[in-house]
């Protein structure tokens, strides 16, 4: 059962986080509280040509809040606003089920929360710091 | 002798698994387990004497309000409460501290006067009082907790002063396991003309309590805490300011007369019992009461000292963790942190093997940043819990330390 939570590549990215950091002067700067357990994150964006050149993310919280701000982070960068939006979008989706993760796809290491509820906010915590973000760009 | 054993047989869900293993149900602080005979209580009045109270005169009626005010008498006695129609059936403690700041607040907060709280506050005995004093113009002031998990007494002795006109304080910690000195601080609310609250949903259900002895003016509990039913709980308070005190709600029950244009209140404490109450679970909070009475409440105390010392000395035994609160004399709530595993997978790893218990900030985030955490893990025992459970805790956070281990090398 446990497996199916904590796969390896969600300790992966805990244990190793990608793009942990500030930012200097970034475009794009999004705090958040999940007000359930009181873990926070922060999230960065900095924007050449439109399309997001480098995100990264602070804060402190649980292995699948932090795995997910890792996996978001790198998942991101490249995209463009409305890229990123929908993304975001998607991925919000596919942690209620309505969505399906390709097998392929590093973010379906997630897919073992869905079983969860109260662990789906973790989760989707960062994503929805940066979609706040974007919605104030 | 307490026997706990004894004591088991009375809760029909600590027979059930969690997977393929026995529950261990650790997150009492949260909510406690329900004996067959509330259980029962609640059955009995579903099945026999189910109405509505106070206006039928009707048979079923007449048990029914019977039933209930029996109830009230004996959360009256539990309390130490000499007068009955000090006791006001709320929906549990938040509300019955928001009934105070709301219909105390209302009539007696002015501008410049000040309500002195603590840093270790549940949410709900902060936000009523930053409604009120944000409404009325006054200030909230907040006697610091020590390293210790105590409250810095002499900084009490400071901050209430001639503007106090409230003190409102948790009488045990839902994550310190401390025991507040609230009679102290109730005399020194005195000395100044100010009022006290004690928060009680911690201390109800696991220490004797008697208002009198307590010295306050307020006393708040929740019946869920202490083996009744959700939906009901308790405001005691001292009747001559029951009496002065406005409404809360308005509906029906609480008026005496009604005019399209106006009102009289109802007799206290009906005239804080607006619409129809929670029946069955007041008359369920009376069976759990009798319950705890039937225990001794001094044996409930000592067992659950006992457990909470064992768990401590126990968890002590893990390299690098922090237990919050006093090594002695504490309460069964004993909430920790451990470097290498966040509370929220710990907790997910212990539901694994059967253990219930509590991660985050349990309402009490003001704290949690006075300890410099954003989240704990608690451990909370009550009356049933057994030393064989504090060491199945223990040995399941090590195979959770050991599981995160592996994976960090």
């Amino acid at each position: 059962m446990m497996r199916e939570l904590y796969t390896q590549v969600i300790m992966d990215h805990y244990q190793r986080p990608r793009n942990r950091g500030e930012l200097e002067n970034p475009d794009l700067k999004e705090h958040l509280l999940n007000p359930l357990c009181g873990d926070e994150v922060t999230v960065y964006a900095r924007f050449e040509d439109g399309k997001v050149a480098e995100a990264t993310f602070t804060g402190r919280g649980c292995s699948i809040s932090q795995a997910s701000a890792s996996m978001m982070t790198g998942r991101l960068v490249g995209k463009s606003r409305e890229e990123a939006a929908s993304e975001i979008e998607w991925f919000k989706r596919a942690m209620t089920g309505e969505e399906q993760f390709s097998e392929a796809d590093d973010l379906a290491a997630l897919k073992g929360v869905i079983k969860y509820p109260s662990r789906i906010k973790c989760a989707t915590l960062p994503w929805t710091a940066f979609q706040e973000g974007l919605e104030k760009l | 002798m307490y026997d706990v054993r004894q004591v088991r047989e009375d809760f029909p869900i600590l027979k059930r698994r969690v997977g393929d293993r026995p529950l261990v149900y650790l997150d009492n602080a949260a909510t406690s387990q329900k004996p067959r005979q509330v259980l029962d209580a609640l059955t009995e009045y579903y099945e026999r004497h189910n109405a509505n109270i106070h206006r039928g005169v009707h048979r079923l009626a007449e048990e029914a309000t019977a039933l209930y005010e029996e109830a009230r008498r004996k959360v009256a006695r539990f309390l130490g409460a000499p007068d009955t129609r000090s006791v006001v059936f709320t929906r549990g403690t938040t509300e019955s501290i928001n009934l105070v700041a709301y219909a105390w607040g209302r009539k007696n907060l002015r501008e410049g006067d000040e309500v002195v709280l603590t840093e270790s506050e549940h949410h709900s005995n902060l936000v009523p009082w930053q409604l009120a004093a944000r409404a009325a113009g006054a200030k909230l002031r907040f006697i610091p907790v020590r390293e210790d998990g105590a409250l810095d007494m002499e900084a009490a002795e400071q901050l209430i002063g001639p503007r106090t006109r409230l003190v409102g304080c948790i009488h045990a910690s839902n994550v310190l396991g401390t025991i507040n000195p609230v009679e102290r601080l109730a005399a020194l609310a005195h000395a100044h003309g100010a009022l006290m609250l004690v928060d009680g949903a911690q201390s109800a259900p696991h220490v004797p309590v008697d208002v009198k002895s307590l010295g306050c003016d307020f006393f708040a509990a929740s019946g869920h805490k202490m083996l009744g039913p959700t939906g009901v709980g308790v405001l005691w308070a001292r009747p001559e300011l029951l009496e002065e005190m406005d409404p809360f709600l308005g509906g029906g029950e609480m008026i005496r007369e009604v005019h399209l244009e106006y009102s009289t209140w109802n007799d206290i404490p009906y005239k804080f019992e607006a619409g129809t109450m929670n029946i069955a679970q007041a008359i369920g909070l009376g069976a759990a009461v009798d319950y705890l009475s039937g225990l001794g409440m001094e044996n409930v105390r000592e067992h659950e000292r006992h457990l909470g010392e064992y768990a401590y000395r126990r968890l002590s035994e893990l390299e690098g963790i922090t237990i919050f609160g006093p090594e002695k004399d504490r309460t069964g709530v004993v909430a920790f942190h451990l470097p290498d595993v966040h509370p929220h997978d710990l907790s997910q790893l212990l539901d694994e093997e059967g253990i219930a218990t509590r991660s985050g900030h349990h309402c009490c985030q003001p704290l949690m940043r006075r300890l410099g955490v954003a989240a704990t893990a608690r451990a909370s025992f009550y009356l049933y819990n057994t030393e064989e459970e504090v060491d199945a805790l223990v040995e399941a956070v090590q195979r959770a330390r050991e599981f995160f281990g592996a994976f960090a090398r």
